[in-house]
């Protein structure tokens, strides 16, 4: 009997903490989300993945920071400027506060950028101009450079700043993995910025919390006072979990349920063109392909070969049959807000097999070749099925081409340097500083023997007279005149046919329809921009 | 009986070096973890150093012998993917995988065995029909394709129970439980009815045949012309008589249920250990992947052994047996 007495009174009891707990939730404003990803670390230097690094910088900032038009705007420094070619100063935000309380100085940035360019950070290759940060006042750093660097502040917007009083506490003063144990930073993090995190459950859930002491509060007030990031990896439990009313926003919306949550009531789809470029490579550099019947010479050496290979993809039938309408056909290796994109010269060669066909018979090949073609199957919007109907496409000219289809852990192994074994292969690439130098060094440059130029050109692509516009873009400290080499060296990866360009991704997100939010096309998700009406 | 013991354990310690070893031959086709591991602005001789670093560059033997070496300290390293300590995720991912297979295994048995029972006994009638035409939806339809179904009549259409994860949870030490709160009951229930079906079919095939096979037998004539009643018969004689192969076949699919959480564990986004293991396969996370191998193949190792000592504890002549094999 007294059992069931403490049942009813036990039930009582937490009918009441409910009850209670609810009227108190009812008022605090919770904005539910989830991704197929992991930010696997709250340590912003740790790790350069797109996801890893967007997500921290909701709790961390940098000293520049960018809108929802991708603009470069102040954050932890209010003004910058080359006080000479090899030197740029920036004036620091006063009264900034750490989330746990102590104030944010100088020798933060100038710890911070040593972090960040230290063995065992993934962020070291991006900040390589940097010679030295040197302290002028309390409310003054220089960068040195070692020589002119145009865009160090598109860098810096991405570099975190940490509280140096608090890696010195907690022992985690670099980013590299420890030997046995976990770096105090992987769970924990204390930034300057709009959010606080308050639990963190790797691989499960992740909940932030808003800063109500946030230096811009006052400009932008935050909307949501919590924020619940859960990891849900299958596609069609997300957007499930959308429907069901039991998330706000779900990121990487598969095409092929966006009609079907359009047509589904109070919910929304924003779709923004993203800043990565999809294309194809090919092995320009070896003598004979690795993987192909053509022996003793290598057809992709001849400009016709890669014009046919061009002319005989059908882009817009990719687009729409592949890509459900979800990607912008592209001419160029980089798209619309990236810094040098030249909108006329955004014109692709038309498709046209019977040309084609043409073409890479006067090369000498008039019943085609076969060739190798490696494709990453996870890593990419519909990568696989491009690359199917690009094989398809160009049987058509008589090219037999042997699809290998890998999961992204063994592709990148296969294609990367130091290796670069493919003769035919997909990739696509987002400018880390959204500038065209970006693209120009890491795919168009002839490969350096130390792997620092052209590191990602995996087609060894090579032409001096680029090679000589590139060193010029690089020290160029006048935009106008840099945008104008930038469009003359884009104009020659163009008419060289060095890759084939196919599309960029058109970035789709889901809400119920009550959330406005600014969608970003390098996948960045600001939170500050959330609002739950 | 500890000969026994010791016995087995050897053959536990025996049979996950194996599993280890496979596991590390397979290794060299899940991809380079380094290049999960960095960005695309890595130079290319911080990612050697780091492949260095991690010990990737050293030969299949050296890297065998060093995981073992530490493996049998207790120390799995470092998860690629997490940078944790592969140990204390697993310890973290464990109670929901062990609460789903536990509630799973449970309604398997005390759903099918009944239901074994029944087609058993009452051959023809129309609810026999039923249940074995179910049955046959039940292993013929593959498990994600029957979570997601659940999800969309139950979170989806009539918005009843969560579409993933596992609820609220709370904490007794390292463990944590999901099933003390209606959150963590409501969260478990499609994800532990998916992973049974299969189980609970095969359970209740097993018993009904097993049934037809026992009520054949002599002994059970022999019961009927004592005078007994149908409930002792049916039940004192015929399914005690049943059990052994299906104690067998239900330790051993206790196994499968934990190995085969996978698919189950994706579908519902349940946090556990089946989650964690494909997370690492598609980031080529080495340690977590082969600690996870080594520990399914122990739970084999461990389920069996308690298989077998059950079997003592049902079949009398097994006893006997031994005892003569001890004085011989």
């Amino acid at each position: 009997m007294t059992k069931r007495l403490d049942w009813v009174r036990w039930c009582a009891v937490s009918t009441v903490v409910l009850i209670v707990a609810l009227g108190v939730t009812a008022e605090a404003k919770t904005f539910r989300w989830a991704n197929d990803g992991d930010p696997t670390t709250m340590d912003p230097h740790a790790r350069a993945d797109l996801f890893v690094t967007t997500f921290d910088m909701n709790m961390y900032e940098a000293l520049l920071r960018r809108d929802r038009d991708l603009k470069l705007e102040p954050a932890l420094a209010t003004e910058w400027s080359n006080i000479d070619p090899t030197t740029w100063r920036f004036k620091l935000r006063q009264g900034v506060k750490f989330h746990d309380g102590t104030p944010f100085t100088v020798d933060d940035v100038i710890f911070s950028v040593r972090r960040a360019t230290a063995p065992g950070s993934d962020l070291a290759g991006q900040l390589a101009t940097v010679k030295e940060v040197k302290k002028v006042d309390d409310n003054t750093v220089d960068f040195i450079t070692d020589g002119p660097a145009p865009i160090l502040p598109n860098y810096l917007a991405g570099i975190a700043i940490m509280s140096k009083a608090w890696c010195e506490a907690h022992n985690t003063t670099s980013a590299a993995m420890l030997k046995d144990e976990e770096s105090y930073a992987t769970r924990n993090a204390n930034g300057t910025g709009p959010f606080m995190l308050k639990d963190r459950q790797p691989a499960v859930r992740t909940v932030l919390d808003k800063n109500p002491n946030w230096w811009g509060i006052k400009q932008q007030p935050i909307d949501v006072d919590e924020v619940v990031f859960t990891r849900i990896e299958n596609a069609a439990t997300r957007v499930a979990a959308l429907l069901s009313g039991e998330l706000d926003m779900v990121y990487n919306v598969p095409p092929q349920d966006i009609e079907r949550i359009k047509k589904t009531q109070g919910m929304k789809i924003w779709e923004t063109p993203e800043l990565r470029t999809i294309f194809l490579g090919m092995d320009q550099s070896r003598d004979e392909l690795l993987e192909s019947n053509v022996k003793g010479k290598n057809p992709f050496k001849d400009k016709r070969v890669r014009q046919a290979f061009y002319q005989a993809i059908d882009e817009d039938a990719i687009k729409t049959k592949v890509m459900r309408g979800f990607a912008r056909p592209t001419a160029l290796m980089v798209g619309p807000g990236i810094n040098g994109f030249d909108p006329t010269l955004d014109k692709r060669y038309p498709y046209d097999p019977v040309g084609a066909k043409k073409l890479i018979a006067e090369a000498g090949y008039p019943d085609g070749f076969e060739v190798g073609f490696d494709c990453p199957n996870d890593r990419y919007v519909n990568d696989e099925a491009i690359c199917q109907a690009v094989v398809a496409m160009l049987a058509r000219i008589g090219v037999k081409v042997n699809l290998l289809a890998q999961t992204k852990a063994k592709y990148f192994a296969k294609i990367n340097a130091p290796g670069y074994q493919t003769s035919f292969y997909l990739l696509g690439w987002t400018p880390t500083p959204l500038d065209t130098l970006h693209m120009l060094s890491n795919l168009a440059q002839t490969r350096s023997k130390d792997f620092r130029d052209g590191a990602w050109n995996e087609g060894g692509y090579s032409n001096p007279s680029l090679d000589q516009l590139i060193k010029e873009i690089q020290v160029e400290l006048d935009s106008e005149k840099r945008n104008e080499l930038i469009s003359q060296a884009l104009s020659i990866v163009k008419e060289d046919f060095a890759y084939i360009p196919l599309h960029q991704q058109i970035v789709v997100w889901a809400t119920r329809d009550n959330v406005d939010l600014a969608p970003m096309g390098n996948n960045d998700f600001q939170l500050r921009y959330v609002k739950l009406n | 009986m500890l000969a026994f013991l010791v016995q087995r354990l050897f053959q536990a310690v025996l049979v996950m070096l194996a599993v280890a070893v496979i596991a590390f031959a397979l290794f060299n086709y899940v991809g380079d973890p380094i290049s999960s591991m960095v960005g695309q602005d890595t130079s290319v001789a911080d990612r050697e150093r780091l492949r260095h670093e991690l010990g990737l560059d050293d030969s299949f033997i050296v890297q065998f012998a060093r995981f073992v070496g530490r493996a049998a300290r207790g120390n799995f390293g470092l998860s690629y993917q997490q940078a944790r300590p592969v140990g204390q995720i697993i310890l973290e991912k464990m109670p929901a995988t062990l609460e789903l297979s536990f509630v799973a295994a449970t309604l398997a048995l005390i759903i099918g065995v009944p239901m074994g029972i029944y087609t058993g006994l009452h051959r023809d009638t129309w609810l026999s029909q039923l249940l074995l035409a179910l049955s046959l939806v039940g292993v013929s339809l593959p498990t994600f394709l029957i979570g997601i179904l659940l999800i969309l009549v139950f979170a989806v259409m009539l918005g009843w129970l969560p579409s993933f994860g596992r609820g609220s949870v709370v904490h007794f030490g390292w463990w944590s439980s999901g099933l003390v709160t209606l959150d963590g009951w409501r969260a478990i229930i499609m994800p532990a009815v998916t992973l049974s079906l299969f189980q609970m079919t095969l359970i209740m095939r097993l018993v009904r045949a097993e049934m037809f096979e026992v009520l054949r037998t002599d002994y059970i004539k022999f019961a009927r012309a004592r005078g007994l009643t149908n409930r002792a018969v049916n039940f004192g004689h015929a399914l005690k008589n049943t059990l052994v192969p299906v104690i067998t076949i239900a330790g051993l699919q206790l196994g499968s249920i934990i190995a085969f959480a996978i698919i189950t564990e994706t579908v519902f986004q349940w946090p556990g250990m089946g989650l964690m293991f494909i997370q690492a396969v598609s980031f080529a996370d080495i340690p977590v992947m082969a600690a996870y191998l080594v520990l399914v193949g122990f739970f084999f190792v461990v389920i069996n052994l308690v298989v077998d000592l059950l079997y003592h504890a049902v079949d009398p002549r097994l006893r006997i047996d031994r005892e003569r094999v001890g004085v011989g």
